[in-house]
C-alpha cells in the first residue's frame, strides 16, 4: 500500500509504549478551576467592555429623536445607590449567611465522611455526593416549593422570607462541596501523622481536632474561598423565585424608566461589573494564598 | 499476676500477623529484660518493623500473645493509654507535628493526654530537648529542623511521656549520612541510663556497640539471635551468614 506513513497510519518502528502521567490523586481533585480563571483576568478587562457598553446607549440615543428623556447614563447614576444598598448589599448578606449555614452543615458532614461507624460515613458520602451533583437550581426549587410561607409556634405565626428559604436551598451544593473539602484536606495529612499521635497516646477524636485539623485548615481555606466566590455568582439565580435581590431590582428600575431598551447594557452591564469588583479580589486572595501555602508544605 | 522487674518487661510469645493472605509473622518469640537493648536485623521485607509496631499495638496480631511488663497487649479490654504510657515509639519519618515548634511538639502529649501541669511539662520539656542537644531550637518549627535535629525532637517527645520501653523502628534510614552520628549517639545515651530500648536498624556498626543481644529475623521468623560479638563473628544459620557477608 503507497498510503501507509510510518508514524501516522501505522506505528512506526520507533514507537515506544507510552507511559501516561499518572492521574492526580483524589485528594488534590478540588482545584480551583473557577478561581484560576478569574484571578487571571486582567483588572481591566471589565471596565473595557463597560466602557463599550456605556459607549453604545449613547450611539444609540444618538440615533432616536431627541425628546428631553434623560440619558442611559442619568438613569443608571440615579438609580446607583439604590441598586447598591439594596440590591447588592442583599446578594452580599444572602451568600454570606448561605455560606455560613453551608460551612458548619459541610464540615459535619465531612466529619461524618471519615466516621468509623460504617452507616454515617456511607449516609454522609451518598448526602454529599447527590447535593454535589444536583443542578443549583432545581434544588432551590425543592426548598422553595416544599418549605411553608408561615410556621406555627403556640398559636404564633413566624412568617418564613423567601430570602430564607433561598439560603436554605442554595446552602444544599455549598455544604455538600465543603464535605469533600474537609475530606480531602484530611486525606492529604500523611497516615503516619496519626500514627505518631496514636504512639502518643492521643484518642482519635484529640488526633483529629489537636493534630489533623490544625493542620489542615490552611489547606482548606482557597477551596472554601474559591466555593465562596462560585456561590456569589451564582446567587442571582434566587432572583427567579422572586427574591428582592439585585438583578431583580435593576428589572425593576428599569420598568421604571419606562422599560427604554437602551437602558438594557448599562445596568445590566453595571450589575455584572459589580460582580466583578466583589469578587476578583477573592479570586486574586484565592490564588495567591494557594500558592503560599503549596509552598510551605 | 503481677509483673516484678525481674520477669522479662517485654515477652513475645509465639506471634502471628498476616496482612490478608500475606503472612508476615509466623511464629516470633523473644524476651527483653528490663535495662536491655536488643536489635532486630533482617533483610527488607522479613517482619522486623510489623514486629516492634505490634508490642505498641498499632498492628493487632493474629496469633500469640505479647505481654508488656506482664500485660497482654492485644487485648479487647485493655486500656490504650496505660499501653501507650509505658510503650515509646520513634519512627523512620520522624512524624513531628509540623504546626507545632520542638517544645510544642514535647509537650504536647503529656499536657493534652496525660493532663499534667504545664509549667511542670515545660520544664521537663526543655530538660529533654537539653538531653539531646538541641535546647536552642525549642522555637524552632519542624520544617526548620534537618533530618537529625527532627529525629532527636521525636526522641525527646517519645520521652517526655516517661515511658518504661522504648521502641525504634529504622530511625536512621531516612537521614543525611551525616546527621546519623548524632542520632545514634543520643540513643547511645539513653541505653546507657538504663532505658529499654528495643531497635530495627540497618546499622551494623551500631547494632554491635550497644546491643545486649541481637536478633536475625527473615521471611517471617528469627533465624538465630545471640549477644553480638557471637551474632557477627560466629554466625551458624547459612541465611545469617548471607546476609551479613553482603551487608559488611
Amino acid at each position: 500500500m503507497r498510503n501507509r506513513i510510518p508514524g501516522l497510519t501505522t506505528p512506526a518502528r520507533t514507537d515506544m509504549p507510552v507511559m501516561l502521567s499518572a492521574p492526580a490523586p483524589r485528594h488534590t481533585a478540588q482545584s480551583l478551576n473557577f478561581s484560576h480563571w478569574l484571578a487571571g483576568i486582567p483588572p481591566w478587562v471589565p471596565f473595557l467592555f463597560i466602557a463599550i457598553a456605556l459607549l453604545w446607549p449613547v450611539y444609540a440615543y444618538a440615533q432616536s429623536s431627541g425628546d428631553t428623556k434623560i440619558t442611559p447614563l442619568e438613569a443608571l447614576w440615579r438609580w446607583m445607590p439604590f441598586l447598591l444598598t439594596r440590591g447588592f448589599l442583599f446578594t452580599v448578606i444572602i451568600s454570606v449567611l448561605t455560606m455560613l449555614l453551608g460551612t458548619i452543615l459541610g464540615v459535619f458532614l465531612g466529619l461524618g465522611q471519615i466516621s468509623l461507624l460504617r452507616p454515617v460515613r456511607i449516609a454522609s458520602y451518598w448526602i454529599t455526593q447527590i447535593f454535589r451533583n444536583s443542578p443549583w437550581l432545581v434544588l432551590l426549587f425543592i426548598v422553595m416549593l416544599s418549605f411553608p410561607f408561615q410556621i406555627n409556634v403556640f398559636g404564633i405565626r413566624i412568617p418564613v422570607p423567601d430570602w430564607s428559604k433561598a439560603v436554605i436551598g442554595l446552602s444544599l451544593p455549598v455544604m455538600a462541596n465543603i464535605s469533600e473539602i474537609v475530606r480531602g484536606a484530611i486525606a492529604s495529612v500523611p497516615s503516619a501523622q496519626w500514627e505518631a499521635s496514636e504512639s502518643l497516646a492521643f484518642s482519635r477524636r484529640q488526633t483529629l481536632f489537636q493534630i489533623i485539623l490544625p493542620q489542615c485548615i490552611k489547606r482548606m481555606i482557597p477551596p472554601w474561598m474559591n466555593w465562596y466566590a462560585i456561590l456569589t455568582m451564582a446567587t442571582p439565580i434566587v432572583s427567579i423565585l422572586g427574591v428582592e435581590e439585585v438583578l431583580n431590582l435593576t428589572r425593576q428600575a428599569i420598568e421604571a424608566e419606562n422599560n427604554r431598551p437602551e437602558l438594557l447594557v448599562p445596568f445590566y452591564g453595571f450589575i455584572l461589573l459589580i460582580f466583578f469588583l466583589y469578587c476578583y479580589p477573592i479570586a486574586r486572595l484565592t490564588v495567591w494564598l494557594e500558592r503560599k501555602y503549596a509552598l510551605k508544605l | 499476676m503481677t509483673w516484678t522487674p525481674d520477669q522479662p518487661i517485654v515477652s513475645i510469645t509465639n506471634v502471628h500477623k498476616s496482612f490478608g493472605a500475606l503472612e508476615v509473622l509466623k511464629g516470633v518469640s523473644l524476651d527483653v529484660m528490663k535495662g536491655e537493648v536488643i536489635c532486630i536485623i533482617g533483610p527488607s521485607g522479613s517482619g522486623k518493623s510489623t514486629l516492634i509496631r505490634c508490642i505498641n499495638a498499632l498492628n493487632d496480631i493474629q496469633g500469640g500473645s505479647i505481654q508488656v511488663e506482664g500485660q497482654e497487649v492485644h487485648d479487647d479490654k485493655l486500656d490504650m493509654l496505660t499501653l501507650r504510657k509505658k510503650v515509646g515509639m520513634v519512627f523512620q519519618q520522624y512524624n513531628l507535628f509540623p504546626h507545632k515548634t520542638a517544645l510544642e511538639n514535647v509537650m504536647m502529649a503529656p499536657v493534652k493526654v496525660l493532663k499534667e501541669d504545664k509549667a511542670q511539662v515545660e520544664q521537663r520539656a526543655r530538660a529533654l530537648l537539653k538531653k539531646v542537644r538541641l535546647e536552642d531550637k525549642e522555637n524552632s518549627y519542624p520544617g526548620e529542623l534537618s533530618g537529625g535535629q527532627q529525629q532527636r525532637v521525636a526522641i525527646a517527645r517519645s520521652l517526655a511521656m516517661n515511658p518504661d520501653v522504648m521502641l525504634f523502628d529504622e530511625v536512621t534510614a531516612a537521614l543525611d549520612p551525616e546527621t546519623v552520628k548524632e542520632v545514634l549517639v543520643t540513643i547511645k545515651d539513653l541505653a546507657a541510663e538504663g532505658m529499654t530500648c528495643i531497635l530495627v536498624t540497618h546499622e551494623m556498626g551500631f547494632a554491635r556497640e550497644v546491643a545486649d543481644h541481637i536478633y536475625f529475623t527473615d521471611r517471617g521468623v528469627i533465624v538465630e539471635h545471640g549477644p553480638p560479638a557471637t551474632f557477627f563473628d560466629n554466625a551458624q544459620d547459612p541465611r545469617t551468614k548471607e546476609f551479613l557477608s553482603q551487608i559488611l
